[in-house]
């Protein structure tokens, strides 16, 4: 499992406008780069990442994004949200079947 | 392009002197440079401010590759500019990892939102650099991330509304250190 580092705001309130931020460990290797023999190293990157919200009983898109190889190393995305108690979910799926999930729990007052 | 300036100038308001006469006569102490440079660096500084606005890029001027995957992404509906701020140093110095921020001016109601923002390059490997969509609990629109830079280039970030329109801003970023291939 690759290391992540997702940061929610602690102290939201409800319909706060609050900013999540999400970064993930991972080479995000182009396919353009030749390794030491010459020969193109694979392309290894994640291409999809998404951010969805959940309150128990519907679920909803919060944030989606498309990867390419144009995206730096450890690919990082700050984007928004509506604050309201429930579960973010994060999703980042990749090249090699690389998928990995996480989640954090937000509660606002 | 000060010495085009100075050039032009010199030959229209001295057309006595021969051309060669001038070019040797640069280094010299003769009396009229002074004056000559003066004017020179007179003319350089009125168009300075003229050469930083064009270095932000407008949309006609830009590629016919990059305008091309622009195409591919909205469905070659037409493409406005304004609205859409896109955020990344004018000046890169290392183009691994490059912090750009695209926000787009809009209420996020339900009736009036962006749907999508999608970031294109001119000069890397691939025109696509991110493409992300937004929802009804996005709140704002506006995003972050990190991308990488092969050299110095244009970029364009679009932005799709619930309209079905087109918005859009064109920059020009200069990198010194450029990513290892893309």
């Amino acid at each position: 499992m690759a290391r992540t580092l997702i940061n929610v705001p602690t102290n939201a309130k409800r319909g706060d406008v609050i900013e999540i931020r999400a970064l993930l460990q991972h080479p995000m290797e182009t396919g353009y780069r030749p390794d030491l023999n010459g020969k193109l190293l694979a392309r290894d990157i994640v291409r999809r990442f998404a951010c969805s919200w959940s309150d128990g009983a519907s679920v909803e898109p919060v944030f989606s994004a498309e990867l390419y190889p144009a995206i730096a190393a450890n690919p990082y995305f700050s984007f928004y949200f509506v604050a309201a108690s429930g579960t973010l979910t994060f999703t980042w799926e990749g090249d090699n079947g690389f998928a990995q999930t996480e989640t954090a729990a937000l509660k606002v007052t | 392009m000060a010495a085009d300036l100075d050039g032009g100038n010199g030959s229209k308001q001295r057309g006595r002197r021969p051309r060669q006469g001038r070019s040797n006569r640069s280094n010299g102490s003769g009396a009229t440079l002074p004056s000559r440079n003066r004017r020179a660096l007179l003319l350089a500084s009125a168009s300075l401010p003229l050469t930083l606005a064009l270095s932000r890029a407008s949309l006609a001027q830009l590629p016919d590759e990059l305008m091309a995957a622009v195409r591919k992404y909205t469905g070659g509906k037409p493409v406005q500019s304004g609205k859409v701020s896109f955020d990344i140093a004018s000046i890169v110095e290392n183009g691994n990892s490059v912090p750009a921020t695209v926000s787009v001016e809009s209420p996020m109601s339900q009736a009036d939102f962006v749907k999508s923002i999608a970031i294109f390059n001119e000069k890397n490997p691939q025109r696509d650099v991110v493409v992300a969509k937004f929802g009804p609990r996005s709140g704002r629109a506006r995003m972050s991330t990190r991308i990488r830079l092969a050299t110095s280039q244009k970029l364009i970030a679009v932005a799709e509304m619930s309209d079905g329109s087109y918005t859009s801003h064109a920059v020009d970023v200069i990198v010194a250190l450029a990513a290892c291939i893309e």
